[in-house]
Order: structure tokens, then sequence, then C-alpha cells
């Protein structure tokens, strides 16, 4: 059901990712027209196009929407959201889905949260990223096989100048780290 | 002009020869860029995935550091152009968000109003401040021959239309045009390198690397200049891995378009980083250009 006003019309799901993103009211103003999932440059690979999972966002499939590839194959290239004739902000959507399929620990079919935590985890404690450090981590612990095809990669990029052995740490980091406690505290993600 | 400055952790390291080459032409036009004082990580795609208001609070952070007599800070990255305009703007529509935000900033001692600083990329600053009238008087080797793809990508062109046109946009095509350069008119100019799923999933990040190469291959551009260190990381240090895949032969170098801007106006190769991209520039840069003019700045 496609309703017209936000109010209690609509699937609970449906209110849950409007409640959850900026400008999140524009979903109730989807055609299902389908530029969108045209727009996509992994259109293809996706389980369901954002227009279908709009369509199941309605009709509360929850389970269905956060256990899909769908979110974790969205690159973030905004070209939906700029091409959408109800300015739906369906990049800032997939990021809603991502947060709540990794909070109920949902995802599927990607090791895409795990990569978001090494990188997160590496700002938290230095206040810059890491690169050598995030991706040894992350290959280490979600690909291990992996990692030897990334080594020439890796060396050509150090004999470069391009890879730090260490990470920067910034110099006010208990600043940082006090302002992302009290926003985690703030979000209820703490 | 002065504007504070945000290069973000990939020019530190991995792109320093974007910040360099930005740091170079920068002076040739007296533009003046401090750093923000001790800046931090914007949290690129992966922050806004895990958890929203940190994402944000982490990002504007950065906006509250901003020196009190400037009012705009640039960012060469588009990732981090992209994060930090989000986030003001974020504040300025969503009140709601924008007191949330300042909270959590407020446990460090920071506060943000949102609008006080605008937020620019490098290209816009070469582009409309310093125009094409300047940068014209001071090339001093016009790229002529030089086949050039302008690849622009995806987070300064979009969501925001106001810089340039969201499917097609043209600056710096016109840029790079200003300097000689011979610009192709590159239909995949726009869309996206595939971004972290080089990390995630080869196949997907590949297919979209291969359609840029392809292209700019089918229009023989001698190389291809990018506005992102993301972009210019998979475009160049995957191209091989991308050549084993699809059992294709690209060669195209891959550097930043503040570097081909640097070329032109007469500065020194290894001051631009020049050498630091895995696919070899010099080649097709010494076969193409005409000899350095003895005249020339260093």
């Amino acid at each position: 059901m496609i309703s017209t006003s936000h109010g209690q019309r609509g699937s609970a799901f449906l209110h849950e990712v409007i409640g959850q993103t900026p400008d999140g009211e524009r979903l109730l103003h989807c055609l299902q027209c389908g530029t969108c999932g045209g727009s996509c440059p992994n259109g293809a690979d996706m389980q369901y196009t954002p227009r279908t999972i709009f369509a199941m966002i309605q009709a509360n499939q929850r389970e269905a929407v956060l256990t899909s590839n769908t979110m974790w194959v969205c690159v973030s290239c905004y070209f939906c959201t700029t091409r959408c004739p109800q300015k739906i902000p369906i990049t800032d959507i997939m990021y809603t889905l991502k947060r709540l399929a990794i909070r109920d620990g949902l995802a599927r079919h990607t090791d895409a949260p795990a990569l978001a935590k090494t990188f997160t985890d590496l700002l938290d404690r230095y206040g810059r990223s890491f690169e050598l450090g995030l991706a040894s981590r992350f290959y280490l612990f979600n690909k291990p096989w992996a990692m030897l095809k990334m080594g020439p990669l890796g060396l050509s990029m150090f004999t470069r100048g391009r890879m730090a052995l260490t990470p920067t740490r910034i110099k006010r980091i208990d600043q940082l780290q006090a302002i992302i406690q009290k926003a985690r505290q703030l979000g209820g993600t703490q | 002009m002065k504007y504070a400055y945000y290069p973000g952790c990939s020019l530190e390291c991995n792109a320093a020869a974007y910040d360099w080459s930005v740091r170079a032409v920068a002076e040739v036009f007296g533009l003046q860029l401090p750093e923000i004082d001790d800046w931090n990580c914007c949290g690129a795609t992966e922050y806004f995935s895990q958890d929203e208001l940190t994402a944000c609070a982490v990002i504007a952070r950065n906006l509250a550091l901003v020196d009190p007599q400037l009012d705009q800070v640039v960012a060469p990255c588009a990732a981090c152009y992209l994060n930090l305009k989000k986030v003001d703007r974020l504040m300025a529509e969503d009140a709601k968000m924008g007191d949330l935000i300042n909270q959590a900033l407020a446990a460090g001692g920071l506060h943000y109003t949102p609008g006080r600083v605008q937020v620019r990329h490098f290209l816009e600053v070469l582009y409309s401040d310093v125009g094409e009238e300047r940068i014209r008087q001071k090339v001093v080797r016009p790229l002529t021959g030089l086949r050039v793809a302008p690849y622009y990508g995806c987070q300064w062109v979009r969501p925001f239309k106001e810089v340039d046109n969201p499917e097609y946009p043209m600056k710096m095509d016109e840029l790079l045009s200003w300097v000689g350069a011979e610009v192709i008119d590159y239909p995949v100019k726009a869309h996206c390198c595939g971004g972290h799923m080089t990390q995630i999933s080869e196949p997907q990040a590949f297919e979209l690397i291969r359609r840029l190469l392809y292209s700019a291959e089918e229009y023989k551009a001698d190389l291809i200049a990018c506005m992102c260190p993301m972009c210019q990381l998979n475009l160049d240090a995957y191209q091989s891995r991308v050549n084993s895949f699809f059992n294709t032969h690209f060669k195209i170098p891959i550097v930043y378009f503040t570097q081909v801007v640097g070329l032109a106006l007469g500065l020194d190769m290894q001051r631009l980083g020049f050498g630091k991209e895995i696919v070899a520039a010099r080649p097709v840069l010494e076969a193409k250009l005409h000899p350095q003019p003895a005249a020339a700045q260093s």
C-alpha cells in the first residue's frame, strides 16, 4: 500500500526507514517508475532493484529486504538520487538499510560490514585512516587467501611511496573520542 | 585568496601526487591553503553504513575546526568534499540533527553553525575563482596534442547539482582546454569507479573500471585526468588486475587534473608527483609534449 501522507498508513517498516533517513518522507511518493534501477551501474547484480525494495518496504517485508544484497551492491554514485523524479534520497535510504541490517545481524552476502567496522575502528583509534592496517586486518580476518593477490599491488604502492607503514594519530585524539562517545550515547548506538 | 585546506587521509600518502600538485598549482596563482589544524578522517562511506549521528559528528569536527577568520574550506578528495558538504547541509535543513551533532561536538568543546563554512572542491576554485583569463596567462607549456580524458567520478557532481551538470559535467573539460590539452568528449566521465567494491567484490568493481578504461581507449586518450583519490587508486593500481581478469591490455596512465594543469604551468614533473602512478605517465608525456622551454619556472 502506498500512502499519500505521512501518517499511520503504510507499513511499520516503511515508517522505520523513513524515521532513520534524512528527508525519508519522500519515500511515500515513490511512483514505482524504475528510474533508480535503470540508472544503477550495479543494478544487474542486485537481488532486488531499489524500485522493488521500496515496494517490499511498503509491504513490510523487513527480513527479506534486510537480508538481500541490494544495499551492499550500492556504490554511492548517487545517479538514482539525482534522477529520481520524486526526489527520493535513494542512496541515503541504502545507508539506512545497511545500518539496520548490521544492527540486527541480518547482513548477508557481503564483507562490507567487516570493511566498515575495520575502517571505523581505526578512525576511532587514530583519527585518521590507515590503509595498510585496514587492508591487512580486513583481509586477514575475512579472506586471508586474497592477501596473496594483494601482495604485488601493495608492494608497487610501497615502492612508489604510496603506502605508509605506520598510522598517523591526530594530536587531540581524546577530543575526537569524546565526541564519538557522546554521539553514540545520543544516537543510542553505544 | 585564502582557504582552509582539508587534504583528507588519502592525500597524506597514497595520493601524495594530488596533494603536491594542488599546493604547487595554488602557489602559482597566489592561493593560500593553510591546513585545518588537527583535522580528522571524514569516515568516507564507511561510517554512514554503521552509525549516522557519529558519522556526522566526526565530519562536523573538521568544519568546527576551520579557522574563524576563514569562511571557505577546500577539499580535493571528492568523498571528503561530499561528506563535509552533506553534513553542513543536513545541519542547516534538519534542526534536530543539527542540535544533536552540536551536542556531540560540545563533548569536545566545539560548536559549528551550519552555513558558516562554504565547502569547495579545488576544481571549483581554479575554474571560478582564478578563472580562464589568469590561467591562460600562466601557461608556459601548452599541452597541444595531449589527448586527455576528463574523469569526474561521482561524488563531486552528485547528489548536489549546483556545481556542474550531474550527468555530463564540463568544468574540468574547460579547464584542461584552457591549458591547451586536447580534451576528449569522454562519455563515461561521471560514471562510477567502483569505490570500495575493489575490496568487497572484485568482479563488480573490475567491470566498472573496465568500462572507464575501455571508453578512454576507444577515444584514443593518452591519459585519464581524475579529481578523486579513490578513482585514481581504482583505475591505476587495479589496472593490471583488470587486464588479467578480462584478458585486456589497457595501459592508460591515470593522473590528477592538477598534475596536468601544473605541467602546462611549467612546473617540475617531480614536484607535481609524476612517477607515483603505477601505469607510468612519463613515456606518453615525453612523446607528446614539446621540450620544456628554458624560461619555465621550476
